[in-house]
């Protein structure tokens, strides 16, 4: 489904604040796939979200997705495929609209919409954003003509990520999407994302710094440093692999001392 | 003081498009257009041309026309070349002013004695003596009502995405480009319409009729917000109209009160800080109340 060919990105090329962010990065995801990425701060996984989806242009290398060529795409275009979640919940909702107005925004990106710019919200669409929101179990469906600004930041990331897969993306990147949530609702959204990507059997790439779920959550992990991938466990080799063993084929695959200071892994 | 209030009211429903586009401009899209001045007179200027080949109705889609085409260069220039969002108004603006002399071919152009959209009305006698409200608030409602229309529609829905969240419109596969380049076509084309009605109105187009219009419009749209407050979208639309009107008042009560004409520049501009003030010292004087009672409440309990 997706795949990423020696792709490189150096922001600041030439200056003393010269940045290799990626270098030579190749990944191949296959349909359904569901990968969690670890990797210590800066070692260029936001980066690489932000270069599959479109934020800049890398330098070098390709972007496919579903045999579609993405590299040379702006983001606007990337978005009708790629479903996206940030650590931050207020960024993926407008928060001085409605509910309904946000979920409408989300549902442009059927290609049925996307010409009918003087189409207004109908009544089916009214009620399938209804029965949408009844599955969060939030009580959201009686709140759709609220602001998304009075919601938690809980709610608003749980809305985002109905909105990010109300249409079933190609692709769904999820940022740390729990991080910035409490345990109980980090837990909430988490089950809520799992139980998405399997009903839809979605291509899902995801960033956490929870080495556990890193290793319970989805199919395969990969491990990036310095802006390369050093691991990708699958299969058997994943399914034997504790935390602890996690974190040494950390200093193996970067092939150096774990810094403490710098690196910080939660093992929790 | 009947002819006061109306003439009042007619100046109110006159400049309420151009509150209404910085609506738009500013309060949705969360740019500051500073086109809006040029603009205006462009709207004027083309207004009275057209009225002076004899074509008062096709003149305000054709006023309407030209100002989204300056709204169109400003969106241009922010989004594709990378000029800051006001420096693009004024350039824009500054541009505008050749433009507006090369349009009109002198810099006041009379159209006095020509047919306009209210000797129309008058000559079949529509609405009495309030022929020239009627047919402003008549005009200005239908704005109002399509502009609500289309802030519902999905295209109305992007761009109040726009300016509440740029990523995620780009998230919802909608380009931004797009969304504030239609955006500030349409607020043009309102400020536009509002120099096409002022200049049938005055009978004449004036190359400096719009200084400080920017001002004005952005006093009658904070009275607005600060009187009826925000909440569906026919409610801040109505509030911008009644702010416009409301503003029109006081200027005229100023005038009545009779304030000397040098003056009135200040008087506006002591309105709109006033206006713009407002909610700050409204949020200070209640902050104060409460304090006061808190404190007055721990003595008694002392």
């Amino acid at each position: 489904m997706l795949e990423l060919r020696n792709l490189s990105k150096t922001f600041n090329p030439g200056t003393v604040h010269e940045k290799k962010a990626l270098c030579g990065v190749n990944l191949k995801l296959e349909k359904g796939d569901f990968a969690a990425i670890v990797g210590s701060n800066g070692a260029g996984k936001s980066t690489l979200f932000n270069a599959i989806a479109g934020d800049f242009f890398p330098d070098e290398g390709s972007i496919m997705l579903g045999g579609e060529d993405l590299t040379y795409l702006p983001a606007y275009r990337r978005s009708r495929n790629i479903g996206r979640l940030f650590q931050d919940p207020m960024r993926g909702t407008a928060p001085h609209m409605t509910i309904e107005e946000n979920l409408a925004l989300a549902y442009l990106r059927t290609a049925k919409h996307q010409r009918a710019f003087f189409s207004r919200v109908s009544k089916a669409d009214k009620a399938f954003f209804r029965d949408q929101l009844a599955r969060l179990d939030m009580g959201l469906e009686d709140r759709m003509g609220q602001s998304v600004g009075l919601l938690s930041g809980g709610q608003r990331q749980a809305l985002t990520l109905l909105m990010s897969t109300m249409v079933p993306p190609k692709l769904l990147l999820l940022d740390e999407h729990t991080a910035a949530l409490d345990p109980g609702t980090a837990e909430k959204v988490l089950r809520l994302t799992r139980e998405i990507v399997a009903e839809a059997g979605l291509t899902c790439l995801m960033i956490t710094h929870n080495m556990k779920s890193a290793l319970e959550l989805g199919n395969r992990t990969l491990m990036m440093d310095s802006g390369r991938i050093v691991l990708d466990l699958k299969g058997e080799e994943r399914q034997g692999m504790t935390v602890e063993d996690l974190l040494q084929r950390f200093r193996a695959g970067a092939g150096k001392e774990l810094d403490n200071d710098r690196i910080l892994l939660s093992d929790r | 003081m009947l002819t006061i209030i109306q003439s009042a009211l007619e100046a109110g429903f006159l400049y309420a498009p151009v509150a209404l586009a910085l609506f738009l401009s500013f309060s949705i899209l969360n740019i500051a257009d500073m086109t809006t001045d040029g603009a205006f007179v462009l709207g004027g200027a083309v207004s009275a041309v057209c009225c002076v080949s004899g074509h008062p109705i096709l003149a305000l889609p054709a006023a309407m026309l030209a100002t989204a085409a300056a709204g169109f260069i400003t969106a241009f220039l922010q989004t594709k070349l990378g000029v800051p969002s006001i420096l693009a108004g004024i350039v824009t603006n500054i541009g505008l002013y050749s433009i507006n002399l090369m349009v009109m071919g002198t810099s006041n152009l009379s159209i006095f004695q020509k047919a306009s959209i209210y000797t129309l009305a008058r000559d079949a006698g529509f609405a009495g003596s309030w022929y020239k409200l009627a047919v402003t608030a008549g005009i200005v409602l239908v704005v109002c009502v399509l502009l609500v229309l289309f802030l519902g529609t999905r295209l109305g829905l992007s761009i109040r995405a726009t300016g509440d969240n740029a990523d995620m419109v780009r998230a919802s596969s909608i380009n931004p480009t797009f969304t504030i380049t239609v955006g500030l076509c349409v607020a043009n084309a309102m400020t536009g319409l509002s120099g096409a009605m002022v200049a049938q109105y005055n009978t004449f187009a004036e190359v400096n009729g719009g200084t400080g219009m920017v001002v004005l419009a952005l006093a009658a749209l904070v009275i607005g917000e600060t009187l009826i407050g925000k909440g569906s979208m026919v409610r801040r639309v109505l509030g911008v109209l009644f702010g416009s009107i409301l503003y029109r008042l006081i200027y005229s009560a100023a005038l009545r009160a009779n304030v000397p004409a040098d003056y009135m520049k200040l008087v506006s501009a002591v309105i709109v800080g006033a206006a713009i003030a407002a909610p700050t010292v409204r949020q200070w004087a209640a902050f104060q109340m409460r304090k006061r009672r808190a404190l007055a409440g721990r003595k008694e309990e002392q």
